[in-house]
């Protein structure tokens, strides 16, 4: 692999709560390349927002970064200033976020809130900072028109794109976009993804892509990396994970959900709830609702291995395979 | 038979222990609040102090607040605590009497007004159209209603005027502000999901606004209650000083009058004037905080306590590691 454009070293990410802390991240390492779409899936919980706000540092109190590196071209993100931060954020990552409707304020039109991001990063006029907006508008396939309209003007499809313009309004090297379209239908889905795709051709930034949904993410993505309370399964190319993947969890999620082609067949889940982080068992985490678990899963907590060239897994039974 | 009573037993107890869990978790809360909240835990202890102080008047004092006792402009002694005043009357006594008077006016004033804003803002917030449109016109009526020039008048044309006219006064113009701040409040309520699905699911109008909006604003009602208690009590004693309320009675106010026209700091009895302004500064001051500490409720976000402490911590240890502190 070429050199990583954002490498991730034993991150850690706590909440103190009053009930105890937390570790919603544990112990991740990570690595993107320049123009590579990096997935990362997982249920509710599992420290898939958690990992993308630590890679911006956005993340507040009661939040805490403890362990790790957060190497941006060998930067450390976690241990730049306040005016590096600001110039980081946008310039070189810049983030779309869940429910990325909402993140648009309500009484400001678009185009002002577009401008606003470039005129606060670039030394640019105003007036070529609206020309800049327009073309923004236009890659992301709305009528520069647009611009005097208000949020509430826009369905929640054409929203979504102005939020992926602001996002890509300074040309950043990384995207990190967290459920972008969880909340829209599967067409403007589509739509939105094929566009996104046509746009990492053009201007090969990377993707972090964070989703819950693992059919799109296995289109989308070139490495998926699967999270389980906290910690990173499973990691490897797109087509192995999604194909034959090897941590029983991978198993279950992929088996979670329906094919449209072939016969009906029953579907099962994985059984039990996702693990209270405050009260984790002794063990890879993951041996409570685990099929294949067996005793050393009760004591020892599995690390990732290597099985092929860049893929690897967190599970006691694929030592046992090899 | 054996049987039944045991199970009558257990049930007993299941109740019993169930009452003291609640209890427990009742208490827990309550320390929950002041736990690393210090402005709660002062306010809190000041508050409490001067309202014993006012609710045991009677049994704390030494002597009767209304009759010359000793002589006057007494310093402070074993006999008279806090010193006497121009008329030999004793002004420990009297600051807590005086108590009485004031808090009794600022609460009474803060209670009428709230209930005045609450009722206002919500309706017209909650209702809109036509109802909206004469409710703030009200609102903005007195809104520019000129408060203490009205006491002031009132106070000349009726000669002097005594505790009950100055809370009613207070009470009934001290509210359009609160009732904009609810108002507005409640129109941005107004129009989240859980409104209209309660909309939808046919409850009353009565209910939505009692059960599905008024807890959304109880921070704001109660800061505005204790601002309105805290201004109620500063313009009780603004009237005393200019003598225009019942110098007769003793009141903070009242206290200060005397202590102002018998010139006692001319005289070097600084104990007269100093009292009731402290008595008036820090109670005052304990409202203040506890208006400060009230945000913390109502803001979950906002909440601190000693998991921020073990937070802070962590977090210079992890600057420390990563060489920035």
């Amino acid at each position: 692999m070429s050199k990583a454009l954002l490498e991730i070293k034993n991150l850690c990410v706590d909440y103190v709560s009053p009930n105890g802390i937390a570790r919603a991240v544990n112990n991740v390492s990570l690595e993107i390349a320049p123009g590579e779409t990096l997935g990362i899936a997982g249920e509710s919980g599992c420290g898939k927002s958690t990992l993308a706000f630590a890679i911006a540092r956005l993340h507040k109190s009661p939040a805490l970064i403890s362990e790790g590196k957060v190497l941006y071209e060998g930067r450390d993100v976690l241990t730049m200033s306040e005016k590096e931060l600001r110039a980081f954020r946008w310039n070189d990552v810049s983030v779309v976020f869940q429910s990325a409707m909402n993140s648009l304020n309500p009484v400001i039109t678009i185009g002002e809130q577009l401008t606003d991001v470039i005129v606060a990063h670039k030394r640019i006029t105003y007036k070529e900072a609206t020309l800049k907006a327009v073309e923004l508008l236009a890659i992301v396939g709305l009528h520069g028109d647009r611009l005097g309209s208000f949020p509430h003007q826009l369905s929640g499809g054409m929203r979504q794109r102005v939020v992926i313009a602001i996002a890509l309004a300074l040309e950043p090297k990384l995207i990190i976009m967290d459920e972008p379209t969880t909340a829209l239908d599967v067409v403007v889905e589509r739509e939105i993804l094929n566009e996104l795709y046509d746009l990492k051709e053009k201007f090969g930034f990377s993707i972090l892509f964070i989703s819950h949904d693992l059919s799109l993410m296995g289109e989308i993505a070139d490495r998926i990396g699967v999270m389980y309370a906290g910690n990173l399964i499973e990691i490897g190319d797109a087509k192995t994970v999604f194909s034959n993947p090897s941590h029983p969890y991978t198993k279950g999620l992929i088996a979670s959900f329906p094919t449209i082609h072939g016969p009906k067949v029953r579907l099962y889940g994985i059984p039990g709830d996702p693990v209270n982080l405050l009260r984790l068992p002794k063990g890879c985490n993951f041996s409570t609702r685990c099929t294949e678990c067996v005793d050393i899963c009760k004591t020892d907590e599995p690390a990732l291995i290597d099985l092929h060239l860049d893929y690897q897994a967190a599970c006691h039974q694929i030592v046992r395979n090899k | 038979m054996s049987n039944l009573t045991n199970t009558e037993v257990s049930d007993g107890t299941d109740n019993h222990s169930e009452f003291k869990q609640k209890l427990k978790n009742g208490f827990n809360k309550f320390i929950a609040f002041f736990q690393g909240n210090p402005p709660g835990i002062i306010g809190g202890i000041l508050i409490t102090m001067i309202l014993l102080g006012a609710l045991f008047a009677p049994v704390l004092s030494s002597h009767d607040p209304e009759k010359r006792v000793a002589r006057p402009h007494v310093a402070p002694n074993a006999e008279h605590v806090l010193g006497t005043t121009r008329s030999g009357r004793d002004v420990y006594s009297q600051v807590l009497q005086g108590a009485r008077k004031t808090l009794s006016v600022a609460l009474f004033a803060g209670i009428i007004a709230t209930t005045i804003a609450v009722a206002v803002g919500v309706t017209s917030g909650y209702f809109g159209g036509k109802i909206d449109e004469w409710m703030n016109f009200i609102t903005n009526v007195f809104l520019v209603f000129p408060q203490l020039p009205l006491l002031i008048v009132l106070a000349a044309f009726l000669g002097q005027v005594g505790s009950m006219v100055i809370t009613i006064l207070l009470g009934v113009t001290s509210w359009p502000w609160g009732a904009r701040v609810i108002r507005s409040q409640t129109m941005a309520i107004r129009s989240k999901e859980f409104i209209i699905a309660a909309e939808v699911m046919g409850e009353s109008k009565v209910r939505i606004i009692l059960v599905e909006i008024l807890p959304n604003l109880i921070s704001i009602v109660f800061g505005g209650f204790l601002g309105t208690v805290i201004y109620a009590m500063g313009a009780e004693a603004g009237l005393g000083i200019l003598g225009l309320g019942d110098a007769t009675e003793v009141s903070w106010g009242s206290m200060l009058y005397w202590a102002q026209t018998s010139s006692s700091l001319y005289t070097g009895a600084w104990w007269e004037m100093i009292v009731p302004a402290t008595a008036l500064a820090l109670t005052g001051g304990a409202l203040a905080l506890l208006n400060m500490s009230i945000d913390q409720v109502s803001n979950p976000k906002l909440k601190t306590g000693p998991h921020m402490k073990l937070w802070k911590k962590l977090k210079h240890d992890a600057d420390k590691r990563r060489g920035l502190v």
